[in-house]
């Protein structure tokens, strides 16, 4: 068997975000989401509505490198059926964040002030609607002080303690299911749905961990992040034949 | 029956300095670049933007031509940031109201059924709600009664305000004399809602056909709009470029790239200008043209 990678690593530990979904739209943004949603869909959630990226639901999980020309779609999804989807609740999407805080409010729109950014960033999209109307999870690929903050600028998608705030009409669908980085795994089992870590991915320590996290992390019973088992190996290796995935995942 | 076509010239006079205008397209996709290019090039200015943001906000907010934008994103897709727009906030130069883009939906629907508000869970407890006290939320007032629904008992919800617009300008497939349009590509997006929400209402299009013949463009359930909708109708082939238009054309991803190059250094970005931009869209679609016979 072939050597196993931080990122093959991140990708079945995404995948766990999909177990026992049904039938639900899985929305990934990001390398290591794409691929693990669509290994999610090859194993243990068969039923996932994965679409191309623009407006039609495609049928079965095949590969990324695979040619818009080569899919074979099922149903129009336009980006107004995609709203009337999260509105639904029927979707779980693991969106990236350039922050995220200790509570789970994520940023993705701007770094500094918001009238005059030091960078700015793609913007808020859907991040506010997906994170009080479905299962929204993330992915950093970047673990840093930079990326896990005490305090994010700009609050995209909604943490707990925004959420529990707003009131009822954003708690009721309000989930945050899992954080995965490049150094390990999270959900927001913490005092008061603080962020707390999960598991370490294999070869790193809870001190790397703490000490590229901004924020005061909550450490309960950690265990190493299990590997893919083989049969996870062959399908990432035919989900994503050319190693984006590497490309992506720092170490 | 009035012919509601026009030239790109005609259209822009028609548009006004303090103006709102929306513009249809997703990103860097069926943006009604022509048009686009001629406000570049007119004496506009303090303009608000509203849209689900590509090039041509990256464009139009680096002309110094706007004074606000209102979009939940500014995208080119293929390359997910805008450079222009990048510069322009990050040098403090543009107010922007920022939108979650489900929001930014609601918003023209309201606007196009004439009510001021459409409610919302979408919103709460983020910066969209909590950064611009113009914004405001609504309790629910089904607190009893058999529409009630003791889950969302004192909930509150967003209420998103009208997106009411002076004008909007979006780009079809094909159009017809009349004003009817059609969008053969994979999703109409918010176009429709673009057009039900403004004054001023202006269709481009690859092509313009006679009145009654848009079925021979595609199937007429494509054909989603129609006269009531729409004021001027212009026909600028090649319209959305560099943006894609399928299935016409694809976005020119060689051409994008050269834009964002381009971005990156004012002397580059001066070259660009003066082959691409100064002229007008004739001039424009020729250079675009020697590029291609360049390339092959």
């Amino acid at each position: 068997m072939r050597d196993i990678t931080r990122a093959d690593i991140c990708i079945a530990a995404a995948a766990e975000a999909w177990r026992g979904a049904g039938e639900i739209m899985a929305s990934p943004f990001g390398t290591v989401p794409m691929v693990a949603s669509r290994l999610a869909k090859r194993t243990f959630s068969p039923d996932l509505v994965l679409t191309d990226g623009e407006a039609a639901i495609i049928v079965g999980a095949p590969p990324i490198t695979t040619r818009p020309s080569d899919l074979v779609r099922e149903a129009a999804v336009p980006y107004k059926t995609i709203f009337s989807i999260v509105w639904s609740g029927r979707r779980h999407i693991m969106m990236q964040a350039s922050q995220i805080d200790r509570f789970g409010n994520q940023n993705l729109s701007a770094i500094g002030p918001a009238n005059q950014p030091k960078v700015q960033l793609i913007g808020v999209r859907g991040a506010p609607g997906n994170s009080v109307n479905h299962k929204t999870s993330y992915w950093v690929p970047d673990h840093s002080t930079k990326t896990f903050v005490a305090a994010v600028d700009t609050v995209c998608g909604v943490g707990y303690d925004r959420a529990e705030a707003a009131g009822p009409g954003a708690t009721r669908f309000h989930d945050l299911p899992l954080v995965v980085s490049n150094l390990g795994v999270f959900d927001f089992s913490g005092p008061g749905h603080a962020m707390a870590l999960r598991s370490m991915h294999p070869g790193v320590t809870v001190d790397e961990v703490i000490a590229a996290t901004g924020f005061d992390l909550h450490i309960g019973d950690v265990v190493e992040t299990p590997l893919p088992t083989d049969e996870q190996l062959a399908i990432i290796d035919e989900l994503d034949p050319k190693g984006a995935r590497d490309r992506e995942v720092k170490a | 029956m009035a012919d509601k076509r026009t030239t790109l010239a005609e259209a822009v006079s028609r548009l006004e300095s303090g103006m709102t205008i929306g513009i249809g397209g997703w990103g860097s996709r069926r943006k009604p670049m022509a048009i686009v290019r001629a406000i570049l090039n007119s004496e506009l200015t303090d303009l608000t933007i509203v849209s689900y943001g590509g090039p041509d906000v990256g464009l139009l907010a680096n002309s110094g031509k706007v004074r606000k934008v209102i979009a939940g994103f500014v995208t080119l897709d293929s390359i997910a940031l805008e450079p222009l727009w990048r510069q322009v906030r990050q040098r403090g130069a543009i107010e922007l109201q920022e939108v979650d883009e489900g929001l930014f939906y609601l918003g023209l629907q309201a606007a196009a059924w004439r009510v001021p508000f459409l409610p919302a869970r979408a919103g709460l407890g983020s910066d969209v709600l909590a950064r611009y006290p113009e914004m405001k939320t609504i309790a629910s007032p089904y607190v009893d009664g058999p529409f009630a629904d003791p889950a969302d008992a004192g909930a509150t919800f967003l209420a998103m305000p009208a997106l009411r617009l002076d004008a909007a300008i979006v780009h079809a497939n094909a159009a017809d004399t009349a004003g009817n349009a059609t969008f053969t590509g994979p999703d109409p997006y918010f176009d429709e809602l673009f057009l039900g929400a403004a004054d001023l209402r202006i269709v481009t299009a690859e092509r313009v056909v006679e009145n009654g013949t848009l079925d021979a463009v595609g199937p007429l359930a494509k054909a989603t709009i129609h006269r009531l909708l729409t004021d001027l109708v212009v026909e600028t082939p090649n319209g959305a470029h560099f943006t894609s238009c399928a299935p016409d054309y694809d976005r020119d991803e060689v051409f994008q790239k050269a834009y964002v190059t381009a971005a990156s250094d004012p002397e580059a970005w001066a070259a660009f200008t003066a082959r691409y931009l100064a002229g007008d869209e004739a001039t424009y679609q020729a250079a675009v043209l020697e590029d291609l016979e360049n390339r092959a």
